[in-house]
């Protein structure tokens, strides 16, 4: 292999209906350069490495800086973003293809809308009573803003839920990502207030008791959140509520 | 008469204020986003949002933090929203904090305050480094609250194309683009709102995300509405070299104590830690004492270009200085500033804890944008605009952490008089005629079916690579009309080899070549209107300098610079600036504002 180009296989699809195939390009290697800049060099020119025209690959990407979550994808069999994955890092020749766990769009975009539907289930906001200028909000120690701003850092990826064995086709499990944001909702103190809501949420089909406790979310979150810790609270969280609701004989 | 509809383009921080706004008063809001509105440009906001709440005793007030910002601006800025969004500062930090915003607190369990360019207070809230993406969040959440509701439907991976204006010159609605399955709509509405973002992408590598083409901008531009301050470009000083994206460093991180340096001599090859502080040239220190490594983003862009370029002492004369963070304890960088520090790491290898980080200037934020009134209504009725797509609240220049402040209150002010508006329309969107709608839809349909067919030799991605070196190299930090010159010449070559161009993708779903070629078109028109109102404007008001003319020059060029579209390219109007507030003084940062001193003589806007 040459060091002046870098080998890369990329798994493309044209549409949700059509097969999927895979293709290689020998790439210019540049200095500092991420799988982005692969799939940038791909669009200037378009071919493959045994010489075929080809289209661009079509890929979801924003930020280019790991904070909006957008490129997401399978580098070499792990799930992460294409920006922060650097090529000096990556095993050559680099394999690119799309998540697993959620509908194929085309090439390495994935919808992804089922989760944020899920926080909608899990009513993920705090229920303040208008936009209005209403004074400061609940005062909060270092502590305690600490620990929430440790999970309000999900980007809302989908890492913990291509890596989750629970999530497939035979389930609804919700997955890691809305479990969590239920806990950071329910430890704000305004969020407090309809956390009953979010618990029950957690206790239909689909809810937390799929979690079959492999673990596997908290080691593929790129932003490092607590997950597994925050479906141990919410376990918690909804055992006490089962509990409370069973005595009170409601 | 049907109750009003709106539409919102731009799910950041502006077009979300709105949507909740409008949503908030009963009223039906469909929401286009490129992007799931929860990755929105706005995420990548670091250091904070200003607001002068006074934490630290200071004797920080509203009318401070306006001075500063107008002063900052270069006094380009027309003076009563830069007080109205200053006054409103401290309730919108509140209102943040109120909807789940992890803003750093104090011991006592109060916000926390830290330092930003351009001015001597404790002014900017920050949920550590990365503020924008929790003020989008807990955004984000509000109008998911909203959804629910059923107030709101959102459009996401759907395009803006053009404004629908009926015989009467208003705006009735527009034309979308689903990017997933390729398919035109017309969307009727009594108010639309614009808050699509800055033009960045213009410039190619810069801090900006990927979908800141400035598309909307552009497209409404080319049907009558005004662009203001076109040539007024941030570039912040402290970027991260990359292939991709030069990526931001936040303002924050001088905030907290770094401090800007290059070794004395430039061929000190030693690591940068065993240069003995006495051998090390902190030049902003040095040149600004006043404010040092705060000095507003324009001066600290021309200084580490004057470093690097004119007197070759960039590191290793490199273009890379050292932002240094160093010597401040570890527990303190990772709770305030971790998310950058965490980015830097990331992408270049090294952890800045320990070794000082090497940055350069890069394209940041457009001042300019589609020009509004006070209430943010563009010249066409109907349509509006917010955010860093419009032009009202920063002059000549922005300071650090004013942007994630003018996003919330243009979304604001925005509903507001959008409301007001549509509630005073005699006639409503659904009584206009639907000739209207598709006459509209036509016209976009022809320009597909046209980019679609286009075989040419050209390549869209190349092309729009060679527009952004040159606005790079030429329409940036120094600006020298003759390069400028040469740079339209480029823009009208690039306009002719458009023509040119082959699609490489002849797919129907899902075809980000067909929908950036339309981009490369609506950048290349924006580009003229940045390129030639800077050629025109001569004289040195913040971003904007010309070593040719560098000083300001009241007499001749307070005043805001206005583009309309024709076949020939922009043509230029200018109008005063409404400087009722404060009168405009010399700005200079190597000493305190008072000690500034009075204003020239000829101060009066013509």
């Amino acid at each position: 292999m040459s060091d002046a180009t870098v080998k890369v296989r990329i798994k493309r699809q044209e549409s949700p209906t059509n097969p999927s195939r895979w293709e290689e390009f020998t790439l210019p290697r540049l200095p500092m350069m991420n799988v982005i800049t692969l799939l940038l060099e791909i669009q200037k020119k378009p071919v493959t490495a045994q010489g075929n025209p080809t289209s661009p690959v079509a890929w979801d990407s924003h930020c280019l800086e790991e904070v909006c979550g957008a490129c997401t994808m399978v580098i070499n069999g792990k799930v992460r973003q294409a920006c922060s994955a650097l090529v000096r890092s990556l095993t050559e020749p680099i394999s690119i293809q799309p998540m697993t766990k959620f509908p194929l769009v085309r090439d390495l975009v994935v919808d992804r809308s089922r989760m944020f539907e899920d926080l909608k289930r899990i009513r993920g906001w705090i229920p303040i009573q208008g936009t209005y200028d209403l004074g400061p909000g609940p005062r909060l120690n270092p502590t305690e803003q600490e620990a929430a701003y440790d999970l309000s850092r999900c980007m809302t990826c989908g890492c913990c839920l291509e890596v989750c064995p629970q999530i497939n086709p035979r389930s609804d499990f919700i997955g890691p990502a809305a479990i969590s944001q239920a806990r950071l909702f329910n430890a704000h103190p305004t969020g407090q207030s309809n956390a009953a809501e979010r618990i029950e949420a957690l206790m239909e089909p689909g809810g937390i008791s799929e979690c079959g406790n492999a673990q596997n979310c908290v080691r593929a979150c790129p932003k490092e959140i607590p997950l597994t810790t925050s479906i141990g609270e919410m376990g918690r969280q909804v055992t006490k509520h089962a509990l409370t609701t069973l005595l009170s004989g409601k | 008469m049907a109750k009003p509809v709106f539409i919102v383009v731009g799910g950041g921080l502006a077009g979300l204020m709105a949507t909740i706004r409008l949503a908030e008063a009963g009223f039906h809001v469909d929401l286009i986003s490129f992007v799931p509105v929860k990755r929105s440009h706005s995420v990548c906001a670091q250091g904070g949002i200003n607001g002068a709440v006074n934490v630290k005793g200071e004797g920080d007030s509203p009318w401070e933090h306006f001075d500063d910002s107008v002063y900052g601006g270069d006094f380009l800025a027309n003076q009563p929203p830069v007080k109205r969004m200053c006054d409103s500062a401290p309730g919108i930090i509140y209102l943040l904090d109120r909807m789940g915003v992890m803003f750093n607190r104090t011991a006592e369990g109060l916000l926390d305050f830290r330092r930003f360019g351009g001015t001597k207070h404790h002014r900017t809230a920050f949920a550590g480094a990365t503020t924008g993406q929790q003020m989008l969040y807990a955004l984000d959440e509000q109008v998911r609250r909203h959804e629910v509701e059923g107030l709101v439907k959102k459009y996401e991976f759907w395009e803006f194309l053009s404004a629908v204006i009926d015989g009467k010159g208003i705006c009735r609605g527009c034309v979308v683009l689903n990017q997933i399955d390729m398919t035109l709509h017309v969307m009727r509405a009594d108010g639309v709102l614009l808050a699509t973002g800055g033009p960045g992408v213009i410039f190619g590598r810069g801090t900006n995300s990927t979908t800141c083409t400035g598309t909307a901008a552009s497209a409404v531009y080319q049907q009558g509405v005004a662009y203001a301050n076109g040539e007024f470009i941030q570039v912040h000083p402290t970027a991260i070299p990359g292939t991709d994206k030069l990526r931001l460093m936040s303002e924050s991180a001088r905030g907290e104590g770094g401090r800007i340096w290059v070794p004395k001599d430039v061929k000190d090859k030693r690591a940068p830690k065993s240069i003995p502080s006495s051998e090390r040239w902190y030049f902003l220190e040095d040149w600004y004492p006043a404010y040092g490594n705060l000095v507003p983003r324009d001066i600290a862009s021309r200084a580490i270009y004057k470093v690097c370029r004119d007197m070759g002492m960039g590191i290793a004369g490199s273009d890379m200085v050292y932002l240094d963070l160093t010597h401040i304890p570890r527990a303190d960088l990772d709770r305030k500033l971790g998310g950058i520090l965490e980015i830097y790491e990331k992408f270049v290898g090294d952890d800045p804890r320990d070794e000082p980080m090497k940055i350069f200037p890069a394209y940041h934020y457009s001042m300019g944008g589609i020009w509004i009134d006070f209430d943010h209504m563009t010249n066409v009725p109907g349509l509006f605009a917010a955010g860093e797509c419009d032009y009202q609240y920063h002059g000549a220049n922005r300071l650090g952490a004013n942007s994630l402040l003018s996003c919330v209150i243009g979304g604001q002010v925005g509903a507001a008089t959008m409301i007001r508006f549509a509630t005073g329309l005699g006639k409503r969107s659904d009584t206009v005629p639907a000739a209207v709608f598709a006459a509209e839809r036509k016209r976009q349909e022809e320009i597909y079916t046209k980019i679609r067919a286009m075989e040419g030799k050209e390549n869209p991605f190349v092309l729009g690579e060679e527009l952004a070196e040159t606005m790079r190299n030429n329409v940036s930090i120094v600006r020298e009309n003759a390069r400028i010159k040469q740079t339209d010449t480029k823009l009208l070559e690039l306009m002719e080899r458009y023509r040119k161009l082959g699609v490489t993708d002849r797919g129907q779903w899902m075809n980000q070549s067909v929908v950036y070629i339309k981009h490369l078109w609506n950048m290349l028109e924006l580009a003229r209107v940045i390129a030639l109102g800077a050629l025109a404007r001569d004289e040195s008001r913040g971003a904007h300098y010309k070593p040719a003319f560098p000083e300001r020059d009241d007499a001749k060029w307070l005043k805001t610079t206005k583009a309309k579209w024709t076949a020939g390219g922009p043509a230029f109007t200018y109008e005063p600036v409404d400087i009722s507030l404060l009168p405009p003084r010399v700005r200079k940062y190597d000493v305190d504002k008072k000690a500034a001193g009075p204003a020239p003589a000829a101060t009066k806007a013509n």
